[in-house]
């Protein structure tokens, strides 16, 4: 029977990134995937002829270029395109629009507050100055502080040096931002409801907290670190939908030698005195493997796939209380035509963008609210995005692929499990809402794909349905994250490794945990890492 | 559930401003003039506006500027009024200079700063009666100026669109503005400032400018902007007058030794790096600076880094040898210890050296300025020539001319 150098559990994008690193250090690696196509939360599927979705993460920014060039991504297909901003439409019928034209955008804002028009620089040098000091830890393993390794040492004399060279003011503002609500944040600068409000959205995207929740300005920051060819905190379209990442990973993978088995659900993970020899498939299979690493979230992978007593206690309570609480739907909707958005002038390049219609930072909390009483948000936010205006290759020409990302949804209803009929009540709120912008939207739509948490974590694993694999607040960021002491993408098994977006440095399509958890691997191997490149300099 | 339109509707005119997203770049008030004048075609993006860099020549515009009068559009600049009975205090408290001895009808040049002391712009304030003011400068600062207003009796408001602005400099400046009929211009001091009638409105006309020579400035309300840029054309013709644009301007403005926030400085709320922001005693405005007068916006933050010796670096003219422009040189010390950057450079037609500005890390330019050298990279014909010229250090301005503070001014 064969054993291969490394089993990786999952062919989400880290699963893909992990094991095209490890390939490419020349060991013998195969990916097994449940569904029976691969991405996991980055996937591309046609659900109806002639339209393709992006069935769950939409838009690109965090993929770390380093991976993209080391990967030959672009070579197997990959391209993400920039797109203009978006917008925001009110209730009084008017909309506030984002630009990329810097004069432009000022302007914009002027409509509403010439104070906030001018004070968006000082807000943007702010949260630069922020992205600046966190993207070098992306790609880099965070310490462990209960270590006296000269390794980890070194490393939190880096993070406590990068610290110190802070101004006293960076340094409070740091703190802030790691621990204030975005709406408190956006309150130190914005004095408009509306421009509080299109700032505030990327506080709380995947995340179980409202606008008002202290914890949420740092996911703002994290959703503003990526970049697009150097464009900090622009985000692209991937052509062909999010599912163009995983395919060109896949690809890549492929190409150099890997094997991918999909429609092969793992069921446990085999265990010997205290090591990790292999897996068992649902059907009974068991494939042996010298490591095997984990793309599933750390809750799925240490409290289903490993039998409990092969773990230490702390870990499995810290596992178990581990936040990864499920707070966003998606409904994906095929269009046979353009629809309006009368507020929206005909040639608005917001219409390329991202629109909402939660038009106030109350409004946000108030769907909120509703997540916490066990509902769905009777107002709910929406993400909406056509991608197809930039993007000539997921419906046919004039055919459109509507993306809306909707939030709150909690993983439960009140309690019990979500129902058909819950899905299909939740699918009516997020419609009328649009329809409430842009009559006759109902008429154009040719097909729906209505996910709540529960197809969510059905269909990708995510647990409860959250979109991170774990919460992105600070007390489960760095050497927290998922579980003190297992940080470095190392479990307390031998041999089982973990590499989904519930280690460092977290959600999002980034590629970084993948990537951090090859270097590792590679490490212990004592194998070369020449072909992972360094994190590009922050200049 | 909520629906549309149960709230009132959106205002007007917040609704008809939402066009400009398919004008990105702004005519000003002078644009049908510009438009027509503008052989070179040469746009560039001033703050939001579509700006000449040239209109028919940019080393002509140059010799225009010195030789007989020029005409520049300076309407992007960003423009407050700030009226109220605390005006001055209030001015007085944001910006470095004492505005208590800044008289109705004067003008001065100063600089502001944020509470750590870093220079957040630079400008020129117009006092337009005892309770008006206006604040000229490059970037944008209403939500420090209103900040800073809380607790004074004063109205800050934002008039850069409303407001259109001429430089008209050069020799025959004043010859050309009394043949267009302005009556007592020629009472006006370097820096003194006055209205005059244009048609149904006034304009207000001051002996101030970026050139460093004979120069006056214009502001007007927009709708009467093209009858006045009409009326010193017209006036204009037999001194000389020339439209131009900004690339001849930077250069006599270079020659003056007169410097430009974002080019020569980072403003602080520009700089995304920490340790770009400057104090003013680092960019040569320690000049603005009285400890005598009461506080003022930054203060203690300046008095405290002079009396602790925290400067750390300083804004020098220097005079290269040869005749290459050092534009962002590395200025080194013995030829090997970097020690700066030029951030603006030319050969002066006027001084007939070669020129620049640089910023210095101290003690070079301040104690130490012997043996000082610049590494200019010329790029000929795809390859870069290599020079490395002796620095000197030498005051600013470059050129002094008695034409610019002649008081009567010179009648051409
Ligand atoms: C609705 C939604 C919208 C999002 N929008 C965006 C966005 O626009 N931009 C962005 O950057 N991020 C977005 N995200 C977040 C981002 O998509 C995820 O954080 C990221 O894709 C997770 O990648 P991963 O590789 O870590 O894990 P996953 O994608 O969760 O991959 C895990 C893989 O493991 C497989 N698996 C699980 N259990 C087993 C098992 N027992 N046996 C075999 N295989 C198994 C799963 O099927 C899956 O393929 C979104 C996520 C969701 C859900």
């Amino acid at each position: 029977m064969k054993t291969w150098d490394a089993i990786v559990i999952g062919g989400g994008h880290n699963g893909l990134v992990n094991a095209c690193y490890l390939q490419r250090a020349g060991l013998d690696v195969l990916v097994v995937e449940k569904n029976d196509w691969v991405g996991g939360a980055a996937t591309s599927r046609e659900l109806t002829p002639g339209f393709l979705y992006s069935n769950c993460s939409y838009v690109c920014s965090l993929f770390r270029p380093e991976i993209m060039r080391d990967l030959e991504l672009p070579r197997f297909g990959l391209q993400v395109i920039a797109y203009e901003g978006g917008a925001v439409l009110t209730r009084d019928g008017d909309y506030l629009g984002n630009y990329r034209d810097h004069d432009a955008h000022r302007r914009e804002f002027a409509r509403f507050s010439k104070r906030d028009a001018e004070v968006y620089d000082r807000y943007a040098r702010d949260v630069t100055r922020q992205c600046r000091f966190i993207q070098p830890l992306l790609m880099r393993t965070a310490p462990d502080p209960a270590s006296w390794k000269p390794r980890d040492l070194g490393e939190l004399l880096y993070l406590g040096k990068k610290f110190a060279d802070l101004t006293p003011e960076e340094m409070a503002l740091t703190l802030r931002f790691w621990t204030m609500s975005i709406s408190d944040f956006l309150d130190e600068y914005f004095e408009t409801d509306v421009i509080k409000a299109n700032f505030s959205i990327s506080g709380i995207i995947g995340t179980a907290l409202g606008p008002m929740s202290p914890g949420t300005a740092y996911v703002l920051l994290h959703h503003y670190m990526g970049e697009v060819d150097g464009s900090v905190g622009a985000w692209g379209y991937a052509r062909g939908g999010m599912g163009a990442v995983t395919k060109a990973l896949a690809a890549s993978f492929q190409a150099s030698g890997g094997t991918i088995r999909t429609g092969a659900e793992v069921e446990k993970v085999l265990v010997k005195r205290g090591k990790a020899k292999g897996v068992v498939l649902a059907g009974g299979d068991e494939i042996f493997g010298k490591l095997v690493v984990s793309n599933a979230d750390v809750k799925r992978t240490f409290l289903k796939l490993v039998e409990e007593k092969e773990l230490p206690d702390t870990f499995l309570r810290r596992v178990r209380n581990f936040k990864i609480r499920g707070s966003s739907g998606k409904v994906n909707i095929a269009l046979d035509s353009m629809p309006e958005f009368p507020a929206l002038p005909k040639d608005s390049p917001c219409l390329r963008g991202d629109l909402h219609f939660t038009d106030s930072v109350e409004r946000m909390e108030r769907a909120y609210d509703d997540w916490k009483a066990g509902r769905w948000s009777a107002d709910p936010f929406l993400d909406v995005m056509i991608p197809t205006t930039l993007d000539p290759t997921m419906a046919a020409p004039g055919k459109h692929f509507m993306s809306c990302f909707v939030q709150y949804a909690p993983p439960k209803v009140e309690g019990r499990d979500w129902t058909d009929a819950d899905r299909d009540a939740f699918a009516e709120t997020v419609v009328s809402q649009i329809a409430d912008y842009s009559p006759g939207f109902r008429d154009r739509i040719v097909h729906m794909e209505v996910r709540t948490p529960r197809e969510i974590e059905a269909e990708v694993g995510l647990t409860e349905g959250n979109i991170f694999q774990g919460e992105l607040t600070f007390d489960q960021l760095l050497f927290n994250r998922p579980v003190p002491g297992y940080a470095q993408y190392r479990s307390p098994l031998s041999g089982l490794y973990m590499c989904g977006s519930s280690t460092h440095p977290g959600g999002g399509v980034m590629g970084a945990p993948g990537r951090n958890a090859a270097a590792e691997i590679l490490r212990d191997l004592a194998r070369p890492d020449h072909h992972m490149s360094a994190a590009h300099d922050v200049i | 559930m909520m629906t549309v339109a149960t709230t009132m509707a959106a205002d007007d005119s917040r609704r008809a401003a939402q066009s400009h997203f398919r004008t990105l770049r702004l005519g000003t008030p002078f644009q049908p003039r510009l438009d027509a004048l503008a052989k070179t075609g040469d746009w560039y993006n001033w703050a939001g506006y579509r700006a000449p860099h040239s209109l028919w020549g940019e080393e002509l515009e140059y010799f225009a500027i010195r030789s007989q009068c020029a005409l520049f559009d300076i309407s992007p600049m960003t423009k407050y009024r700030i009226e109220g009975s605390d005006a001055e205090a209030f001015c007085n408290k944001v910006t470095l200079r004492d505005v208590t001895k800044l008289k109705p009808g004067r003008v001065h040049y100063t600089a502001w700063c944020d509470d750590e002391g870093f220079v957040l712009d630079d400008g020129t304030l117009f006092r337009l009666s005892a309770t008006r003011f206006r604040l000229c400068s490059q970037e944008r600062h209403l939500p420090w100026l209103l900040d800073s207003a809380i607790g004074f009796d004063v109205a800050v408001e934002e008039e850069t669109e409303s407001i259109a602005g001429l430089a008209l400099q050069g020799p025959t400046a004043f010859a050309c503005l009394r043949a267009a009929g302005f009556a007592g211009v020629e009472k006006l001091k370097v820096f003194d400032l006055a209205e005059f009638p244009h048609e149904n409105g006034t304009v207000t006309i001051s002996r101030t400018g970026f050139t460093g020579d004979l120069g006056y400035e214009l502001f007007i309300g927009r709708d009467l902007a093209l009858s006045l840029w009409d009326r010193l054309m017209e006036a204009g013709e037999l001194h000389g007058i020339r439209a131009i644009g900004y690339t001849a301007l930077n250069r006599a403005r270079l020659e003056a030794g007169l410097i430009v926030a974002n080019a020569d400085f980072v403003t602080a709320e520009h700089a995304i790096r920490s340790n770009r922001t400057r104090m003013p005693d680092e960019i040569g405005l320690g000049f603005m600076i009285d400890p005598a007068k009461a506080h003022f916006n930054g203060r203690r933050a300046i008095l405290e880094a002079r009396a602790r010796k925290k400067l750390r670096h300083v804004l020098v003219g220097l005079e290269i040898d040869g005749n290459v422009p050092a534009e962002h040189a590395i200025v080194y010390h013995r030829k090997n210890r970097e020690v700066g950057l030029v951030s603006a450079a030319m050969w002066s037609p006027m001084a007939k050296r070669n020129i620049a500005i640089a910023s210095l890390d101290l003690p070079y330019g301040d104690s130490v300025t012997d043996d000082l050298w610049v590494e200019i990279y010329a790029m000929c014909e795809l390859k870069y020539e290599r020079l490395m010229k002796r620095a000197k250090v030498v005051p600013r301005p470059f050129i002094k001319l008695d034409r610019r503070t002649a008081s009567p001014p010179a009648d051409f």
